[in-house]
């Protein structure tokens, strides 16, 4: 097959008579410096797609300026599962030197990889220890959290007079028959860790069983969270499901984000169906500034950083000492007991509950 | 000889291969080894580096050991032939009006066609949620229309650049011998376009069998082609191995295709005495008007349904309409100390920009490429074949490509800027080939010919002989070039860095967070992609001298 391809677009060089002197005229490229210098101008943090492109969160990025003269540039890898397989191909030979947010679900794979140096951050004793025993040996720098849970629409369940499901067993109630969509675990992140949930409560052995019960029960399964949330769920289109996959902080964004402004949010999420995801930075190896690049990493849990991520990234900040902002407060329950997995454990099951789950609901 | 009757009478060679004569071998080496030379140094080069990189025995093993490989080619592939048959008859008709026809509102018809064709998935998944019945809205039929709407204005360029070129005096003959017009159609006209409509088939073919953000956006859940799955495992699951293992398996069936394609295309192909300019006219009254009016009605209503379905999602607020989408898109800031994040101004500029390059790069690389292989035969048919492969390969595994191979001096590129526009190029090259190269093959080489006997020389011949014709293809290809670099998603998705968000990218990110606004701004940046497409395709058809006959 490479012989196909190697024949199809080398053929015509060699075909048309070419004597080959603009073969391989490649080597004249301006931008091939290489760095050594001791204190860099600059370093590179690769992101996720959703870390903004200007506010408040990257201006934070300006005291790190500030204090060190070194200027940060923000590199959007793709969403996090892209981001991650691109540092595992880069592993060694970063494309930037610290990396933002990969999520538990994804990272055994960037430990396997070797793509972050270990370090234990300076400000990691204001980070729980329920974040930190993730990661023991500073395999990676826990920065933030969230969950993954099930939104209702307020206003629906007060319409017909129905109390909204109060716990995962509920949602395969007749009750609630055809009111929930989901997302495909095998394409999307929340999808993936709404079936992590079910697997958490339910047990290796019970939660196909489970997902039968729902799929009896009529759930709605569609490709991305942008189709279930603004194409089928009835509190943010014009979609007929009042219930759906979503994040525990879908409430607070709804109403940062309404127009005309809103007071109160009129979704709310179901805080024992919830799945905790961890967001984690770290210094990638083969980075050519070590030492500035672990400054940057104690900069992420800085109270002057964290701050501002509720409101840019809709997640919980991981350093403790920092104060939420009243909107979070308001609209967001932050669920005491959420759903967690092992992230060795998501590594070794994930393909193989995908498949199982296609089987079960899909087929 | 019989010079009366040339364009029937050809067979074997195709006649480009007589023109292509003319030119000096080393003209010939130099127009093939350009494109030749940017094919392999962006596609062939990092394509097998990840293919060093993923595939192995086990790897492939594995994959297409498993049963649902089979299941998802077997799926892309027969909604690929129904989407490409489906297109090709919705599209003749439109293709047939708009070439030869002079009516109220023909150009706007046919940019907005275009604007169509690149309107962001997600939009478009949108609007046929809208347009089709409940029940119908997720699922092959929501697949099939979105595919047919999407690639109309591919086969009414492709078509409708030959049908303007093609002499009258055939048609004539067998209207004057008493031929209706369908007829006349059917036996006449249809017969001379096959290589047209084979070579407009291919591309939507190619499109449809590689679809990915309709399949993800319209397919019921767990509804994969090839494409997607590549995805998937590349992004997802980061099994790189089976993500090579399923896109070369693509590759092949997309290659095999065209191959057939581009033979059957120089089987039928046939010197047309092809004349300069177009033969448009205005329908006479009767049933020629009420056809044309028919088929444009019809044509533009289907198009203009995502539109306005696009500017409606634009104007939607909490309780009924609202403007203020449209007056927000200038300012980050929603709310005191609440940023956007998002520059959907900036993404504005930084599309234009990359579109300016990208067109450039394509034009060049494109007519060169039209060029060589109309003139050099064996290479020729190879460099053919090889510059459609970009568009059959997965973008994720051309982006990742990209990423481990210019990753170190001197080679390291990976964030320079104009790595996106290269990227696009790549996609928009073949299509600059496949407008031009029908065009030029069917230049009937006799006036070469005589030219040549007059004394020409062989540049003097071609400025005045082959110019002419190709003038109005290239331009069509230039806006058909920047329409694609304008709405392309997945090479510029895994190329671009911060700051270089192009429109497509913006809406896409727009429409994936929470929130009114960011929805709402995001169907107003569709909506001015769809306009920016539109102007730009009229202005490019317009200075390509769409002159009346």
């Amino acid at each position: 097959m490479a012989t196909l391809l190697a024949v199809a677009v080398v053929g015509p060089l060699i075909a048309c008579g070419d004597d080959g002197d603009d073969g391989g005229d490649i080597t004249d490229s301006g931008t091939g410096d290489v760095s050594v210098a001791a204190t860099p101008s600059s370093l590179t943090m690769v992101v996720y797609d959703s870390f903004p492109e200007s506010g408040s969160l990257t201006d934070a990025l300006a005291w790190f300026t500030a204090d060190t003269g070194i200027a940060v540039d923000v590199v959007v890898a793709g969403d996090t599962g892209t981001m991650v397989s691109k540092a595992v191909l880069t592993a060694g030979n970063p494309e930037g030197d610290v990396m933002f947010g990969v999520d538990n679900t994804f990272l055994s794979r960037i430990l396997e990889a070797e793509v972050f140096e270990d370090y234990a951050a300076a400000g990691l004793e204001t980070v729980p220890d329920a974040l930190t025993t993730l990661v023991p040996d500073g395999e990676a720098t826990p920065v933030d959290f969230g969950d993954v849970c099930v939104n209702y629409d307020v206003t629906w369940f007060e319409d017909h007079d129905l109390e909204p499901p109060g716990d995962l067993e509920a949602l395969a109630d007749p009750a609630y028959a055809g009111l929930l969509v989901v997302e495909n675990p095998a394409s999307s992140s929340p999808g993936l860790a709404f079936v992590l949930a079910s697997i958490a409560s339910f047990g290796e052995d019970g939660w196909r069983d489970y997902w039968t019960r729902l799929r009896d029960n009529g759930v709605e399964v569609v490709d991305g969270w942008t189709e279930a949330y603004y194409e089928q769920f009835s509190g943010a289109s014009d979609g007929e499901k009042p219930l759906v996959v979503s994040y525990g902080t879908s409430p607070p964004a709804e109403v940062v984000f309404a127009d005309p402004p809103i007071d109160e949010a009129t979704t709310a999420v179901i805080d024992t169906t919830c799945f905790r995801q961890v967001e984690f930075a770290g210094v990638l190896r083969g980075t050519d500034h070590p030492t500035e690049a672990r400054q940057l990493v104690d900069f992420l849990l800085t109270p002057t950083f964290q701050a501002e991520l509720p409101l840019n990234l809709f997640v919980y900040p991981a350093n403790g000492d920092v104060a939420l902002p009243e909107v979070f407060t308001a609209n967001a329950s932050l669920p005491a007991d959420p759903a967690t997995l092992d992230p060795a454990t998501i590594a070794a099951g994930r393909e193989g509950w995908i498949e199982q789950w296609t089987d079960t609901v899909l087929r | 000889m019989d010079r009366h009757r040339p364009a029937l009478t050809t067979a074997g060679d195709p006649p480009g291969d007589v023109v292509a004569n003319r030119l000096p071998w080393p003209l010939v080496a130099g127009l093939c080894a350009v494109p030749g030379v940017f094919l392999v140094v962006f596609y062939a080069w990092p394509f097998a580096r990840l293919l060093a990189r993923g595939v192995s025995a086990s790897a492939i093993g594995d994959t297409l050991g498993r049963e649902v490989t089979w299941d998802i080619t077997w799926f892309t592939l027969w909604q690929a032939v129904v989407s490409t048959v489906l297109t090709i008859v919705v599209g003749l008709a439109p293709a047939y009006v708009l070439a030869r026809y002079h009516f109220a509102g023909r150009r706007a018809l046919a940019a907005m066609l275009t604007a169509v064709f690149v309107l962001p998935t997600v939009v478009m998944g949108a609007a046929v949620l809208a347009l089709l019945p409940g029940g119908w809205e997720r699922g092959v039929p929501a697949i099939l229309t979105a595919h047919v709407l999407f690639n109309l204005a591919v086969v009414v360029r492709t078509v409708g650049a030959v049908l303007d070129h093609l002499p009258p005096d055939l048609e004539a003959a067998a209207a004057t011998l008493g031929a209706p017009p369908w007829r006349t159609f059917v036996e006449i006209t249809a017969p001379l376009l096959r290589p047209a409509i084979l070579a407009a088939g291919s591309i939507v073919f190619v499109f449809t069998f590689t679809s990915f953000g309709v399949i993800r956006v319209l397919g019921r859940a767990g509804t994969s082609t090839i494409e997607v799955e590549v995805w998937r495992q590349a992004t997802q699951l980061g099994d790189v191995g089976a993500a090579a293992t399923l896109a070369v398996l693509q590759l092949v069936l997309v290659a095999v295709a065209v191959i057939w394609s581009a033979r059957q295309q120089r089987r039928h192909g046939r010197a047309l005495r092809l004349r300069a300019g177009a033969t448009r006219r205005r329908p006479r009254p009767g049933t020629e008007r009420r056809f044309v009016g028919l088929v444009a009605v019809l044509t533009g209503a289907v198009v203009a349904a995502p539109l306005v379905a696009l500017v409606a999602r634009s104007l939607r607020g909490r309780d009924g309409w609202s403007t203020a989408a449209w007056r927000g898109l200038g300012r980050s800031e929603v709310r005191p100390g609440i940023d956007l994040g998002i520059d959907p101004l900036g993404a504005i500029a930084t599309s234009l920009r990359t579109t300016a390059a990208a067109t450039l790069i394509a034009l060049g690389i494109g007519v060169t490429a039209a060029l060589g292989i109309a003139a050099a035969r064996r290479a020729g048919r190879l460099l053919d074949t090889g510059l459609m492969l970009p568009i059959a390969t997965s973008a994720v595994t051309i982006g990742f490509g990209i990423l481990i191979t210019f990753d170190r001096a001197p080679v390291d590129w990976r964030g320079t800027w104009w790595i996106v526009p290269v990227g696009q190029a790549l996609v928009a090259v073949p299509f600059v080939v496949r407008a031009i190269l029908p065009v030029l093959r069917s230049i009937d080489p006799h006036l070469q010919e005589a030219a040549a006997t007059l004394g020409a020389s062989p540049s003097r011949a071609w400025r005045t002989i082959t110019w002419p014709f190709l003038r109005r293809p290239v331009v069509a290809a230039a806006g058909l070039a920047a329409a694609i670099s304008l709405g392309e998603f997945g090479a510029t998705s895994f190329l671009t860095r911060t700051g270089s968000a192009t429109m497509p990218i913006a809406v896409e990110r727009l429409l994936g967070r929470t929130g009114a606004v960011l929805q709402a701004q995001g169907y107003a940046l569709a909506t001015i992609l769809a306009a920016v497409t539109i102007v730009i395709v009229l202005v490019i058809d317009a200075t390509g001298g769409d002159r009346r006959t």
